[in-house]
């Protein structure tokens, strides 16, 4: 009956703990889901994943001052080669070619581009797993403690906890 | 004033080391007390000295002395008095002798208030000397701001930078500023008690507000200078991800993770060495952001600043790092935590988490920042990183931030039972799917622009923490009235009062939720161009504009261009906007001022961009910005609760009254 109920709990614990990692999956894989490509207007896309060239620091199509030199030369450009039906990277590798790659708003060229990216991911993640780890190791050390006779607890000593867990392992 | 200012500084400086030096070594006070003090009062005179010089270039700026080479570059007769004044941040060396001034004013105040503790006072008021020392070393020897103009005088200045004539150009350097050069004082106590060995947490205590109120100033100054973008660059955003703006967000960042933190630290003792180090990193970044803007080491709209005294920044940067190793080393035995986690599931872990998403934010901005430096370095080409490389990767991470803002509070300190967290989760969480369910039957299509699946996830997180936040204080309401009868309001305002701390965390809390729900809104932009005659007419959203007359105007300051233009909503006419394009003659440059109409649903933000030189027409762009109002609103919450949190409780005070009233009610029954 005991057997019973602690399987019983067991396994609800199991499938809490499972739902948890669910939600937490599901999330990280919204949160992927935002990498994903829009299905919006291409000229739009391209024309804000651009800068405009005359030194301005604005988007190509946020550029909006008075007698910008290039922005409409550059948005006309874009328009040419939208129409003559090339992909994106053959857009981007065009306008990089004329106006130097300072014209792309994001380090999309590939090789230690994509350092850029990875790297605020990477660091994310060992960030993350580091403070889990730290915060379960300190939960932990935390627990190796037992408590004498007179109700005082007492934190045992790294070997000590390993003793003491392999004693109750094999205790009969 | 400035060589005064200096010798006073060096004095307060070198006195006030010996002075510690000399009771640290003898452990007693064999006239070093004395000494100490002269340092301290030395310390107040500079503030004098300082302001003396402030006042002196603002002097010169009304007086229109062109004989000082800064105020003939940045000033010229026709300016307007307000920007006059504003002159003394509008270039790099006014700028500096501000930073100076504010850092010697934050000292004056330090050093008034030294009875609360005079050894830590001592040691921060040292350190805050300096600091000052560097800045005025700058002053007098780098970027002079009283340099005498050569040549003949000039009859009139070349004129301020019409991108900095605007209200908020007066205000939003000295704010930023005022956080900037805040985070030295609760650097300098928190480098002072570590060399001092300063027993508990007192330390944090006294400099809580320093912090907060610092904190305060840097986001006020962070948004209003988002708010000035927004209405003077003419591009229809408030946030470019220029290095600049990056640099004011990265010590806003840590110092974020600093106030959090520091909590676990004074509450259980924990995470000592940490902290040290966040507010280490977070006035280490405020140079490396004056770097930046300084040293013209990345390109940036702000390179009117930039100069060659950035390798004074250089060294500084790194004497300060190897200050803080150096003593963090010598010390760090005495940062030993008291305590350790109990449970992932608490209060610690999620601050711990909150800690570590904020770095890891400020290191992304970091990083994007300082990509284009590294890029050239590698590839020999320097590489754009631009909006489009922070929506990809800083926004997410915006997002479980904006998660754990919820998840937080809900927890409780040490342990939480899985019962709390279903009781404390259960609405926020109904919330916030009900909430991603409603915005999708209401258009909202997450799956179709990515744009659209941030916004879709900013509002129901939102509408979580929201409603995690309003939980609580009903449930301690609830408490309150059960108590002593009050009713829901009343109750509410007690809560606040017993613990101003939490709930003015909770309504700082709020305002970033609204802050967020506003920028979400920037998903659903649109904007039209269009050349406009006589009675043409532009449409947008609700809105229909139409074009009354076009003309041109001039001024001693400016010659400009306008268009007036009527606003029908549905057909019925609202109001009038007129954008307009300046010339400023003294500058030779033009300028963009936009129309703007704003209502809690949306802005319709319009800007005159120019004529077509073939028709002689004007071209207006007209954008339409859902919920930006909500950002400002956003910000006067925060402003709000950050003064709740600053005032005093209620609660010991009664306690207090309490135990007075206790006694006198036991004496009285002795008689």
């Amino acid at each position: 009956m005991q057997i019973r109920s602690f399987m019983h709990r067991f396994s609800a614990r199991v499938v809490r703990h499972r739902m948890m990692q669910l939600c937490v999956v599901l999330f990280g894989a919204v949160l992927l889901m935002a990498a994903a490509d829009d299905t919006g207007t291409r000229f739009n896309k391209l024309g804000h994943a651009m800068m405009c060239a005359c030194s301005c620091g604005q988007i190509l199509l946020e550029c909006n001052h008075v007698g910008c030199p290039d922005s409409d030369r550059m948005i006309g450009e874009l328009r040419t080669q939208l129409a003559s039906g090339g992909d994106d990277t053959s857009i981007f590798n065009w306008f990089a070619a004329k106006y130097g790659p300072t014209v792309l708003a994001a380090p999309i060229r590939g090789g230690f581009d994509t350092v850029a990216w990875i790297t605020p991911v990477v660091v994310f993640l060992l960030a993350t797993v580091g403070t889990a780890l730290l915060v379960r190791t300190w939960v932990r050390r935390r627990r190796n403690t037992v408590t004498t006779p007179e109700g005082i607890p007492v934190q045992l000593p790294e070997n000590d906890a390993v003793r003491e867990r392999i004693r109750r392992e094999t205790e009969y | 004033m400035l060589l005064l200012g200096l010798a006073l500084s060096v004095y307060t400086l070198l006195a006030g080391a010996f002075a510690l030096w000399r009771f640290k070594a003898t452990n007693a006070d064999d006239g070093s007390g004395r000494l100490g003090e002269t340092a301290r009062r030395a310390g107040i005179a500079s503030f004098i000295a300082l302001s003396g010089a402030a006042f002196a270039l603002v002097w010169a700026a009304f007086t229109n002395d062109y004989s000082v080479s800064y105020i003939l570059h940045h000033t010229n007769r026709a300016l307007n008095p307000a920007y006059k004044f504003a002159a003394l941040w509008s270039g790099q060396e006014g700028s500096l002798l501000l930073w100076a001034w504010l850092l010697t004013a934050y000292g004056f105040v330090l050093r008034l208030r030294h009875r609360v503790d005079v050894r830590l006072s001592a040691f921060a008021s040292t350190i805050l000397a300096g600091i000052t020392v560097f800045f005025l070393l700058l002053l007098n020897f780098a970027a002079p701001p009283f340099a005498i103009q050569p040549g003949p005088l000039a009859a009139d200045g070349f004129g301020l930078n019409p991108l900095l004539q605007y209200p908020e150009m007066v205000m939003h350097p000295p704010l930023l500023y005022l956080g900037y050069v805040g985070f030295s004082v609760p650097f300098a106590f928190a480098l002072g008690a570590l060399m001092m060995r300063y027993p508990g947490e007192k330390w944090i205590h006294i400099t809580r507000r320093w912090t907060m109120v610092t904190w305060l100033f840097l986001t006020l100054g962070i948004f209003m200078g988002a708010h000035w973008a927004y209405s003077v660059l003419g591009w229809g955003g408030y946030w470019g991800w220029d290095p600049v703006e990056n640099a004011s967000l990265m010590p806003w960042l840590t110092g974020t993770a600093f106030l959090h933190s520091v909590m676990m630290q004074e509450k259980r003792g924990m995470m000592k060495s940490w902290n040290v180090w966040l507010i280490f990193s977070t006035f280490m970044l405020t140079v490396l952001g004056t770097l930046l803007t300084r040293s013209g080491l990345v390109s940036s709209v702000h390179a009117f600043a930039q100069s060659s005294i950035g390798n004074w920044f250089y060294g500084f940067l790194v004497l300060v790092f190897c200050v803080c190793l150096f003593v963090f080393m010598r010390q760090r035995d005495h940062l030993k935590t008291e305590n350790k986690l109990e449970s992932i599931v608490s209060r610690e872990s999620s601050f711990l988490f909150n800690n570590l998403i904020l770095l890891v934010a400020c290191f992304t901005v970091l990083w994007g920042t300082l990509f284009p430096v590294l890029s050239e370095y590698v590839q020999g080409s320097k590489a754009t990183v631009g909006a489009p490389f922070y929506n990809r990767v800083a926004l997410p991470i915006g997002l479980f931030l904006l998660f754990l803002t919820g998840v937080g509070p809900l927890l409780a300190w040490r342990s939480t039972t899985l019962r709390t967290i279903r009781r404390n989760f259960i609405l926020p969480s109904i919330a916030t799917v009900a909430t991603a369910i409603g915005l999708m039957i209401a258009h909202v299509r997450p799956w179709e622009d990515q744009s659209q699946l941030y916004s879709l996830m900013a509002f129901s997180l939102g509408a979580g923490v929201i409603t995690a936040i309003l939980s609580e204080f009903l449930r301690g309401a609830n408490v309150v009235g059960t108590q002593t009868g009050k009713n829901l309001f009343t109750a509410s305002l007690q809560l606040i009062q017993r613990n101003t701390r939490r709930y003015g965390g909770y309504i700082v809390h709020f305002g970033v939720v609204v802050i967020i729900v506003g920028i979400a809104g920037g998903a659903f932009n649109q904007s039209t161009e269009q050349e406009v005659g006589f009675g043409d007419k532009i449409n947008i959203g609700p809105y229909e504009l139409r074009c009354q007359s076009y003309t041109q105007d001039s001024n001693p300051n400016y010659d400009t261009e306008y268009a007036l233009l009527d606003v029908y909503r549905h057909g019925k006419y609202v109001t009038q906007l007129a954008p307009e394009h300046r010339f400023y003659s003294a500058s030779q440059t033009n300028s963009t001022i936009v129309a703007n109409r704003s209502t809690l649903q949306h802005d319709l933000y319009v800007i005159y961009e120019g004529k077509n030189p073939e028709t002689g027409r004007p071209i207006i762009k007209a954008f339409l910005n859902p919920l930006i109002a909500w950002i400002w609103i956003g910000v006067l919450v925060i402003i709000l609760g950050t003064f709740v949190a600053l005032a005093p409780a209620i609660k010991p005070a009664l306690a207090a009254s309490r135990v007075i009233h206790t006694e006198a009610v036991a004496v009285g029954s002795g008689d």
